[in-house]
């Protein structure tokens, strides 16, 4: 057999059925399922007098919608609270596991799969959520779907697929300090485009992402759909069987010892094939902050924001144009001089307990800017949550003007009551800046979350370079 | 699934580029329960002004676009969240025909679950149509089958599909209905494989009361 790929390693050994010509039937090992993108699967499942197949394997989270505070409130707003009855009526009549907004383990569904020891390399995950690309750090073939495949996999526990083209993401060289695994995937979205990904699965590899711990793999995997690619994924190496061991749904002991050797299988095999190859240098980057409204608008915080007549291509150019009127930006304008009025510390790409850290050693001692209006800590789930106020960091957070919240998707999507309002300028630790995203007329810039913690204390974005902080994920 | 085969329709032009389904269906309509009702809906935020008046500046609220059934539009069209609420909104708006340079990849996968037909066609076609299109009432006639869109002014072109997913829109099939009659080979990969979900620590793992363990 020829030396195969990661990706291609995943595909064969889930392959049910398979004809010359036709897309593949392929087997999914999980299925995370959350309040947003099910509904009407449940509803045409029943409709077509089909059952479950494996609700074994399937694990449904309420967190698009949830509140980040009160939650021991009522519901307010009735489309959510609906949303929400219907979850966990077809969870209790279907036999799946749910993770409730009342769960010691509530959190978003790409924070609890890993968290929980849900997601482990070798296996397919599907989410009817686009940031399914986040579980590819483990080495898994993992992308979001729509509700129709969700409904497809209820019933078969498999989706028709198929196969898409590889992309080898090499980084290499020693991230300087103050850039983060943030900066890395922004920097590659900036490099090949939002597009750039179209058609393929992403591996990443390289010394830089070796030596990125689960948490910032995960940070630069989740990002893989802003590429436009299908999904992303690093090979499991000693950090990710670190990571995993003694975790609630892995393996333990001599099954363990069995899983790791698996799972040591699955890297590539030398030479094998890419469709396509990219490279870049860490050590040449600086931090970044997007300026325009998709996140492949990007510059690094040094620069200033473009002038559209500078891009070639007309399509580009006129998009450029409308980026900064939307984004209320002048050509030329540095980004260290954009003074920002909320700052959001939280969704998939970087909620996580280092994110937390990370941002909690720039702000200690320290005071949100008066110029602020906001600046929101939500972590991505409750088991987060609660390790960081047993380090006393929610303490750090409060004590410099930081609001601390409850674990969801919060003002990534502003689907609850954290909205960004019209107008209003936000440095977000999220992953899209599209318009209207956190909210009607808001605008977003992404950035780290050492860069939003130290944008918060200033009231715009700095050079976190010249500052002497601990460059974590 | 309604199944496809031929249209013909007037044709809708929006000059934007990496549209995301965010603006497609913002997400305070993605709370919903049903599948219909999402063309009021689609474009929302810059399609209407406060009170859902529409906003004369956005192309498709143009009266000469009223009516039509072909959207055409830029490169990566649909990009971002997977809310197949997009494509319900485009379904359900009018359009059964989608033209692109490209598209985002879940929806892409979307539309053939739904009955719309999207066309991929090369950059300098859609510069073509796009040209054309200033024309008022300029119409397109799509023929899956063919695999061609033209005009009655002589245009042709064609465009590539994958031939499964051809047929599955000319037939309209049941997808989950066809994937289950290999229930047989379904069950005979779990009992090789044996995916399992492990839980090691119930105890330790905060479920919902209702939900066995
Ligand atoms: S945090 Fe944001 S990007 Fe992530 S799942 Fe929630 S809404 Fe989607």
């Amino acid at each position: 057999m020829p030396p195969q790929t990661l990706y291609e390693k995943i595909w064969d050994a889930h392959v049910v059925h398979e004809e010359p010509g036709q897309p593949s039937l392929l087997y999914i090992d999980r299925h995370l399922i959350h309040e947003g993108t099910s509904p009407q699967a449940f509803t045409g499942l029943k409709a077509a007098g089909r059952a479950v197949r494996r609700p074994d394997l399937t694990f449904a989270v309420m967190d698009h919608s949830v509140p980040t505070k009160n939650r021991h409130l009522p519901i307010l707003d009735d489309t959510a609270r609906l949303q929400f009855e219907a979850l966990a009526r077809n969870c209790r009549e279907t036999g799946v596991r749910l993770f409730d907004m009342h769960s010691r383990n509530q959190g978003i569904v790409h924070i609890i799969g890993p968290e929980l020891g849900i997601t482990q390399p070798g296996q397919t995950i599907v989410c009817g959520d686009s940031h399914t690309s986040t579980h590819g750090a483990f080495g898994t073939l993992a992308f979001g779907i729509g509700t129709s495949e969700v409904e497809h996999v209820l019933a078969t526990q498999c989706l028709v697929q198929f196969k898409s083209k590889t992309l080898l993401v090499r980084v290499e060289g020693k991230r300087p300090q103050g850039v983060t695994a943030k900066d890395v995937i922004l920097a590659i979205i900036g490099k090949i485009g939002v597009a750039g990904g179209a058609g393929h699965v992403l591996e990443y590899a390289g010394a830089t992402i070796r030596a990125l711990s689960m948490e910032g793999r995960m940070t630069v995997c989740n990002m893989s759909i802003e590429a436009g690619a299908r999904a992303g994924m690093v090979a499991p190496d000693e950090t990710t069987f670190a990571y995993l061991e003694g975790r609630p749904f892995v393996p333990r002991g001599k099954d363990f010892q069995v899983a790791v050797d698996y799972w040591k299988s699955l890297a590539a095999d030398p030479g094998a094939k890419y469709d396509r190859v990219v490279e870049l240098r860490a050590d040449a980057l600086a931090p970044m902050v997007t300026w325009g409204t998709n996140p492949g608008m990007v510059t690094d915080v040094t620069g200033a924001v473009p002038d559209p007549n500078s891009f070639s291509d007309p399509v580009d150019r006129q998009a450029a144009a409308r980026a900064l009127e939307y984004m209320g930006l002048k050509p030329g304008t540095k980004l260290v001089d954009i003074p920002l009025d909320r700052v959001f510390i939280g969704s998939c790409t970087n909620s996580r307990i280092e994110d937390l850290r990370a941002a909690a050693r720039v702000v200690a001692g320290k005071k949100v800017a008066k110029s602020l209006k906001q600046a929101l800590v939500v972590p991505g789930s409750r088991v987060v949550k609660a390790q960081a106020e047993k380090e006393g960091l929610d303490k750090v957070f409060t004590a410099a003007g930081f609001e601390w919240r409850d674990a969801g998707c919060s003002m990534c999507i502003g689907m609850n009551d954290d909205v960004l309002p019209a107008g209003e300028r936000c440095a977000s630790t999220s992953n899209r800046n599209f318009e209207g995203r956190q909210g009607k007329g808001g605008r977003t810039h992404l950035v780290s979350p050492i860069m939003a913690a130290a944008a918060a204390l200033e009231g715009h974005f700095v050079d976190i370079r010249r500052w002497d902080v601990d460059g974590a994920e | 699934m309604h199944p496809f085969t031929k249209h013909a329709g007037v044709v809708a032009a929006l000059d934007r580029v990496n549209v995301d389904t965010d603006q497609m269906i913002p997400k305070q309509f993605c709370k919903l329960l049903t599948r219909e009702g999402y063309g009021r809906l689609l474009f929302y935020d810059w399609r209407y002004l406060d009170g859902e008046k529409p906003n004369p500046d956005f192309p498709l609220n143009r009266p000469r676009y009223r009516g039509a059934s072909v959207l055409l539009t830029r490169a990566n069209f649909a990009c971002g969240s997977s809310r197949e609420h997009a494509v319900w909104g485009v379904l359900d708006y009018g359009f059964r025909v989608v033209i692109a340079p490209s598209f985002g990849d879940i929806f892409y996968n979307n539309c053939f679950k739904n009955g719309v037909l999207p066309v991929a066609l090369a950059d300098a076609e859609v510069d073509e149509l796009f040209r054309r299109a200033e024309r008022e009432g300029y119409r397109l006639s799509v023929d899956l089958e063919k695999q061609t869109v033209a005009d009655d002014g002589g245009l042709r072109f064609e465009f590539q599909i994958d031939p499964a997913r051809k047929e599955s829109l000319l037939k309209g099939l049941d997808e989950i209905g066809l994937s289950l009659q290999h229930a047989n080979e379904i069950t005979a990969y779990e009992k090789k494989r044996q995916p399992r979900a492990e839980m090691h620590d119930p105890a330790g793992v905060d479920l919902t009361a209702a939900t066995p363990r």
